[in-house]
């Protein structure tokens, strides 16, 4: 126990250390795994802290977690950096590797579907556990070995994702299909989805600032999981998960999220436990250009 | 590693420049953004408020305006480095409905960005509180004239 908050710890200082004096009130999704087609806003960073608690058949329960560093570089184009690491249960706490995440906006205005263009890299050991996205033909027994020996393979991978989202009188409906390769030569291209639609407690705002309007709450569920792989595409040896989720915006700038998944088949782990906790900052961009000595 | 480390520097840098140059750009090209209102098509430009005697959407509306928009637009409306004023005839005069829309879809190359993701009735809310905006009167016109628009 002493080394999962360890790294509690250690992430949350770090969150504490970027702290500055502006915000932005978020208005962000309850989605942990999904992606809906809004962007971060242009100069503004995004501070998030994320936690997975999954349950391990044959093996150690675990606890993955990861801060993501999110920034609005132009209204069209946020970048983002993750560092992931994990707590096994009776084994050991590691860092496990970092992903440096692209999503650009294609079209310039609101359309039927809106399409993101998702780009990442990932480089990573096998004992990362965060499950931020479930693809080829990831299963519970992937996870079960020890640490020692999951964190000797090294793994460069990229991850491509086409983010089609629509929001309708106050639905958002978000479609993810993606594509993963590990950058070694012999291996092959492996397939995903997630899907998620989420709705406010109320469309309308309060008129007063408040912390339990119903506005603030965004209730949501998605559905994740492989698809197979280049050759040998389907759903066998295949895990699947369902995840209702609920985010929390608070007046102040932070969110909560809280999203218990449920595997849907014997492949799964059978619960992903995941909760966030993230604060939006508005003006990043700008500080920084001015510490850099930017044009203004 | 160390060439895929100093790759990701490099653009993770450009990235900031980038943005950095396009927040001033902004600045130096506020009267473009007005017209991005008249580019509204006439069937939404049409649109009525929905909320038009809705006693609470001013309010509520300052509040989303204050948590949403005041950062960049200012905490009057009067505009700042990366966003015009909102005080101005082109915004006062233009119909809700093309106000909505350009909330709707923003203005994504000039660095608004979409604010579909606030739901149709918070939208509307914004736009009755912009309408009540008073419009700045430059100070030499003020003076001679003696009153505000």
């Amino acid at each position: 126990m002493y080394r999962l908050f360890r790294l509690d710890l250690l992430l949350g200082l770090l969150c504490a250390v970027l702290v500055l004096p502006s915000h932005l009130e978020a208005q962000e999704s309850p989605y942990i795994v999904t992606y809906d087609h809004y962007l971060e806003e242009p100069g503004s960073l995004e501070v998030e802290y994320f936690s997975t608690l999954g349950t391990q058949r044959g093996g150690n329960d675990f606890h993955a977690a990861w801060l993501e560093l999110e920034y609005g570089a132009t209204a069209w184009w946020t970048t983002e950096l993750y560092l992931d690491g994990q707590t096994t249960f009776k084994d050991s706490t590691i860092f496990t590797g970092f992903r440096w995440e692209n999503r650009f906006r294609l079209l310039q205005r609101e359309h039927f579907i809106n399409p993101v263009l998702y780009l990442e890299y990932e480089q990573k050991n096998q004992a990362d556990k965060i499950l931020k996205e479930v693809e080829g033909h990831d299963v519970e027994s992937d996870y079960a070995p020890g640490n020692a020996s999951l964190r000797k393979e090294h793994a460069h991978e990229i991850e491509i994702k086409l983010l089609l989202s629509k929001t309708v009188k106050g639905w958002n409906i978000a479609v993810n299909p993606l594509a993963g390769k590990n950058l070694l030569p012999s291996t092959p291209w492996e397939f995903g989805y997630a899907v998620g639609a989420s709705r406010p407690l109320a469309l309308k705002a309060s008129a007063q600032k408040c912390n339990f309007c119903r506005e603030n709450f965004i209730a949501g569920l998605e559905l994740y999981g492989g698809l197979g792989a280049a050759d040998s595409l389907g759903l066998h040896d295949t895990s699947h998960y369902l995840a209702p989720a609920v985010a929390w915006n608070l007046p102040s700038g932070w969110t909560f999220r809280v999203s218990p998944g449920f595997g849907l088949n014997d492949n799964s782990h059978r619960l992903l436990m995941r909760w966030g906790v993230s604060r939006e900052f508005a003006g990043f961009g700008e500080t920084l250009g001015k510490l850099l000595g930017g044009r203004r | 590693m160390r060439i895929v480390i100093s790759v990701g520097t490099a653009l993770l840098g450009a990235t900031l420049v980038m943005a950095q140059t396009e927040h001033s750009r902004n600045g130096a090209s506020k009267r473009h953004d007005y017209a991005e209102l008249s580019k509204a098509p006439e069937k939404t430009r049409s649109r009525r408020n929905p909320l038009e005697g809705d006693a609470d959407a001013v309010a509520a509306g300052g509040k989303l305006f204050d948590q949403h928009c005041a950062e960049c637009h200012g905490p009057s409306g009067q505009g700042g480095k990366k966003a015009p004023s909102l005080n101005v005839h082109e915004v006062q005069g233009a119909p809700p409905g093309a106000l909505f829309w350009l909330l709707t879809n923003g203005v994504v190359r000039r660095g608004m960005p979409v604010w579909s993701k606030l739901p149709e009735a918070q939208r509307w809310q914004l736009v009755k509180y912009l309408q009540t905006l008073k419009v700045d009167t430059p100070k030499a016109e003020s003076s001679s004239t003696g009153e505000a628009k």
